[in-house]
């Protein structure tokens, strides 16, 4: 088999939880080359902000992403609230924190499982799907949802904690530390685990920074950057944590720090909840927001979430603009998968966290040959096009 | 004539091999569901699979040489029934011959040749890396899977299946040390058996998340049904293999009890299987071979050897 042979994955494929399409060129079972086409799960979400108000923007921007949808909501909160010039008060700083801990607690356990699953660790994967739960139990109890939780307001969070709730959380996180602690000794010592990520998918420093991957990836790849620490939003700022990061560049790297960072967000909650300073929950706010612009950064459980706004005097925003992590760590997916076996192609897709329906923000339409059908529409088209009004033909 | 009918066809034969089978599915999938910490599924599900499958229509893809498509899963069914007639499951098998243990191990060689034949056959990208898989896969557990084996036949000096799930117990209560070679071979036999039937760690060929199905990719309705069935079927005759050779048949139960130490061997056996593929993860196929070459195989050697050392020892 000296040949090359094309392996089409995608965009429906059991290794893909959401469409996307790869094209991988072997020779044998290596990777000689890998090809990847983003696009399949557009779904118009910035242009439907610009349609709402921002309460309804809120809850609109929180369905971008299934799993860290706190991240987006706070990230569009804290945008709107540095373009009204609003403090937050000091108890929902605290308490966006902990939702925020506690959905990257979920995210970082969902991975793990599904890491498990790609390289055919089944039992890994449903035994960290179960713990999921536990932590899954803790956020309804919390905000009143499992999914999207709807927690979040402009100018505060919408929801107080009580000592009940309170008891319930530090139980919970007592048994998943000590579950935590299990995978972590299980993802580090059992030998066909170790021997299908130890030194796959590697990473170095170099590319990872040119790339500009984000999150764990980078941290994996032992990039010491984390928008917790180096631009402090919520409370971050009071609360002592480390960050995690790995020399090792594979993915096991990856895996070391998603797991240390599970048990430190464990840390996180419980010194939130024991220093929760009392007083309001929410700030009063206007209606409409004055014009101005907006960023607002996030580190979300698979990297730097990105927001920007920009109002205009109105109830309703002139632009949203959301860039997802996977965005940023796809660049490097092409990297790591090269001179590496088709063995590899899921844990190394995988390792990034993808969350690609949160990424696309375009459709591209190919053609039979496989060229990209380009056609160039105007504004006032494109504008007609994305009113939710008026359905597409 | 219609008694020996009935026998290969009803009991011990063919009818009670399907059964069996969905049984061993079945408890299978419960142990390894309960070791995960799921409910599993109902005992007649392996059962509805089967009749769901069957009753499905089967797409024949405008790539695929049509007759061989068709004919390859009854290879393997035929295969796999046809080298359960030489296992002991009551006091003696259906037949026995001289040398049945090298046509059982031969036919059992054929479901596996028939499936990476089936996945070139399929031309598409996945089965023929599947149908690669398989080949591959193969040659580093076969010698091992061969070699363990001929370990108990050594020490017995006989090729014949029943005989030496016959002369074993009694052979291993006259001279203990004789535990020794039959336990590192019953070792490498299980972990090869465990390849052979393409399930954790050595679940290469059909890897869902890399290559989909693998040589199944695009097979369905009744003949993808056939080849599950045949699969299952492979599994009760490759333990079936495993506790006549090593650990001694039917013995200590004779007449109609015997099948009931049959079952509990038999059960045994799958529940270490089970076991196996709860705790480990999929490996990669050169892993695959390094581990077959570096580890199994020596290891089979060594219980060859400790046979011919205590054969020259003169305990015999």
């Amino acid at each position: 088999m000296s040949e090359r042979m094309i392996l089409p994955i995608g965009p429906q494929h059991p290794l893909l939880k959401e469409p996307t399409h790869f094209k991988f060129t072997l020779e044998g079972e290596k990777i000689v080359d890998a090809d990847i086409r983003l696009g399949y799960n557009h779904r118009g979400i910035e242009k439907a902000c610009e349609e709402r108000t921002y309460l309804q923007d809120l809850y609109m921007v929180e369905r971008i992403c299934g799993i860290c949808s706190f991240v987006h909501s706070t990230n569009f909160a804290q945008a709107t609230e540095d373009i009204l010039k609003v403090e937050i008060p000091q108890r929902a700083k605290y308490l966006r924190v902990i939702v925020g801990e506690l959905e990257r607690i979920h995210s970082h356990l969902l991975w793990l499982g599904v890491a498990g699953h790609e390289i055919g660790f089944d039992t890994l994967f449903m035994l960290s799907w179960r713990d999921r739960e536990i932590v899954q139990d803790l956020l309804e109890i919390i905000t009143g949802n499992r999914v999207n939780y709807s927690f979040n307001t402009i100018g505060g969070v919408r929801k107080d904690l009580s000592k009940e709730e309170i008891d319930q959380t530090i139980k919970g996180l007592k048994v998943l530390e000590e579950q935590t602690k299990y995978f972590a000794d299980v993802a580090t010592k059992e030998t066909t685990f170790i021997g299908r990520v130890a030194g796959v998918g590697y990473l170095p420093k170099e590319v990872a920074l040119s790339h500009c991957a984000v999150g764990p990836t980078a941290r994996g790849s032992g990039v010491d950057i984390d928008v917790r620490r180096d631009l402090p939003y919520a409370a971050y700022g009071e609360i002592p944590f480390n960050v995690i990061t790995s020399d090792r560049g594979d993915v096991l790297g990856r895996t070391i720090v998603r797991v240390g960072e599970t048990l430190e967000a464990i840390n996180i909650v419980r010194y939130a909840i024991e220093h929760l300073p009392s007083g309001p929950i929410t700030a009063k706010v206007p209606r409409k927001v004055q014009p101005g612009e907006a960023f607002s950064r996030y580190e979300a459980p698979r990297g730097e979430a990105v927001l920007y706004a920009r109002a205009n005097g109105t109830e309703k925003p002139d632009r949203i603009k959301v860039r997802a992590p996977t965005l940023a760590n796809l660049a490097s997916v092409r990297h790591t998968l090269l001179n590496q076996t088709v063995a590899d192609i899921p844990i190394i897709v995988a390792a990034i966290d993808p969350c690609l329906s949160c990424t696309d923000r375009t459709s591209v339409i190919l053609k039979q040959d496989g060229s990209p059908k380009t056609e160039e529409i105007d504004w006032a088209e494109l504008r007609k096009r994305s009113l939710i009004s008026k359905p597409l033909k | 004539m219609v008694i020996e009918l009935a026998k290969i066809l009803v009991f011990p034969g063919l009818v009670f091999l399907f059964a069996y089978a969905m049984f061993a599915q079945w408890l299978d999938r419960k142990l390894y569901a309960r070791m995960q910490n799921r409910v599993g599924p109902r005992f007649i599900q392996p059962l509805a699979d089967i009749v769901k499958l069957f009753s499905k229509e089967t797409i024949i893809p405008k790539s695929v040489d049509p007759v061989l498509f068709r004919i390859l899963p009854y290879f393997a069914f035929a295969a796999v029934a046809t080298s359960f007639l030489f296992l002991p499951i009551m006091d003696s098998p259906i037949t026995s011959i001289d040398g049945d243990l090298v046509i059982v191990a031969y036919l059992l060689t054929i479901p596996t040749l028939v499936l990476s034949l089936s996945g070139w056959v399929s031309a598409t990208p996945y089965s023929i890396i599947g149908g690669i898989r398989c080949l591959s896969q193969l040659f580093s557990y076969e010698v091992p899977y061969f070699l363990s084996l001929l370990t108990p036949a050594l020490m017995l000096g006989t090729w014949n299946i029943n005989e030496i799930s016959k002369g074993l117990p009694g052979m291993i209560v006259a001279h203990p040390i004789y535990i020794l070679p039959v336990a590192v071979a019953f070792m490498v036999g299980i972990i090869a058996l465990q390849g052979k039937l393409e399930r954790k760690p050595f679940d290469i060929a059909d890897a869902e998340t890399e290559i989909v199905a693998g040589p199944f990719t695009e097979y369905s309705g009744r003949l993808f049904g056939i080849f599950r069935l045949s699969l299952d079927m492979e599994m009760i005759v490759g333990v079936s293999l495993l506790v006549a050779v090593f650990l001694g048949g039917v013995y200590p139960f004779s007449g109609a009890l015997a099948i009931v130490s049959y079952l509990v061997k038999t059960i045994f056996v799958l529940f270490i299987l089970a076991y196996i593929k709860t705790a480990v993860a999929r490996i990669k196929i050169n892993q695959m071979i390094d581990f077959g070459w570096m580890v199994l195989a020596p290891l089979s050697l060594l219980g060859i050897l400790l046979v011919v050392l205590l054969h020259m020892g003169g305990i015999l």
